[in-house]
């Protein structure tokens, strides 16, 4: 992990946004099922909300719910290129702790698998903070309105049932990698600007494999809840889905 | 990007936002380009309400299209033959297929269809650009700006 906090933006560059310029194609190619506890925010927000995607990738999560409106966004141009043909939402390129939204303009955000790419424990609070900021702040009303709301999804470090088997007690930062199979690349079929990325990213076509290394912080129980207070946010309700700690966040005020 | 987009970006950069200047922004030497997509009725009823109507007639008429009317249209001038009351509308929720008038039609063109393409969306506040390419905005900001 970054050993200084200045040194933050200039790791992930190399190890998280560099990775996922390079694996744009055959990352989305795999990117299709939305967990179960993001499908039921969506499908649970009232017709017309308007929301933020928040590192939104490929965009799998704006396909979920036509009737709400998402301005998705992500690091990666390629990325968004794939996320911007999801209608009627939207999709541009940023930085996550640079938005380019209005403060408090918006009635939910996600972030699904994002701020566990951020690489110090200071970036991360940042980061939901910037969620946070997003969000319209608490209010009642009679149609049970309740201000932003928004559900951020993080790696945890408790799966010792998965493939990685990492569990309590082991190392919270780390290199992930990222296989990219040389034969069976299907993606390569699928247009010329993502064939030229790949070549950039080193990767011989229809050749061997390639390996990538993305880097993540993996959430220990109880972290994504202290960093949420942290950020001078309220959780609504968290819980553990499938090697994933997610919370339910809002403003207090 | 299409224009609807406009009505929920401002500025990046963290002091620039607070400042009313920096929203909306403005597009400047726009290339547009119409992206059809499937009439959405419902969606455009509902996003309505959220529509910031004076900010995005600066920026239609910044980008030479036709006058926008000086007041949004209200739900039920999107649909033909106006809108039914909520409870009628609940009872024969699966009957009734109701019918865009031209309103809708223009507004759906406007805010979902016309798309920039190329340009530059600049801040009002402190002048930064943001560059449009190939339809994607680009709101990463240069390391002394963060
Ligand atoms: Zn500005």
């Amino acid at each position: 992990m970054a050993d200084s906090e200045t040194q933050g933006p200039d790791y992930e560059e190399q190890h998280v946004h560099t990775v996922y310029e390079q694996i744009a194609s055959h990352f989305s190619s795999t990117r299709y099922k939305p967990w179960p506890v993001v499908e039921r925010f969506l499908k649970g927000l009232p017709d017309g909300a308007v929301g933020a995607d928040v590192g939104c990738g490929n965009g799998k999560y704006l396909a979920v719910n036509p009737r709400v409106f998402i301005v998705g966004s992500d690091r990666s141009t390629n990325l968004i290129k794939i996320a911007k043909q999801h209608h009627p939402h939207s999709a541009v390129v940023a930085d996550n702790l640079s938005l380019p939204h209005p403060n408090h303009s918006f009635d939910f955000a996600i972030s699904i698998a994002v701020i566990h790419h951020l690489s110090t424990p200071a970036r991360r609070i940042d980061a939901v903070k910037a969620i946070l900021e997003l969000l319209r702040p608490p209010f009642r009303d009679r149609k049970g309105g309740t201000g932003g709301r928004a559900l951020i999804y993080v790696w945890a470090l408790e799966q010792k049932d998965s493939r990685r088997g990492w569990d309590e007690g082991h190392q919270q930062d780390v290199m992930v990698p990222w296989v990219m199979k040389g034969k069976k690349e299907k993606a390569q079929k699928k247009g010329k600007a993502l064939e030229q990325d790949m070549e950039y990213g080193g990767a011989k076509r229809g050749a061997e494999d390639k390996t990538f290394l993305r880097y993540y912080h993996l959430y220990r129980k109880g972290e994504l809840e202290s960093d949420v207070a942290e950020a001078g946010g309220e959780i609504v309700e968290s819980g553990y889905e499938k090697d994933n700690w997610w919370a339910i966040v809002a403003r207090k005020t | 990007m299409k224009l609807l987009t406009l009505n929920f970006l401002t500025c990046a950069i963290k002091t620039c936002k607070t400042q009313p200047a920096s929203f909306p922004l403005h597009p400047r030497d726009a290339e547009l380009e119409i992206v059809e997509t499937d009439m959405n009725l419902p969606f455009l009823k509902n996003i309505l309400p959220r529509l910031m109507w004076d900010e995005l007639r600066t920026i239609t008429s910044e980008l030479g299209l036709p006058d926008l009317p000086p007041t949004p249209p209200t739900r039920s001038n999107l649909v033909e033959g106006g809108e039914k009351d909520a409870v009628a509308e609940e009872e024969e929720q699966e009957e009734v297929v109701e019918e865009p008038t031209q309103t809708a039609k223009d507004l759906h063109r406007i805010l979902l269809e016309t798309c920039i393409k190329e340009g530059k969306l600049v801040c009002g506040a402190c002048g930064h650009e943001y560059k449009v390419m190939e339809g994607v905005a680009n709101f990463l900001l240069p390391g002394h700006l963060v």
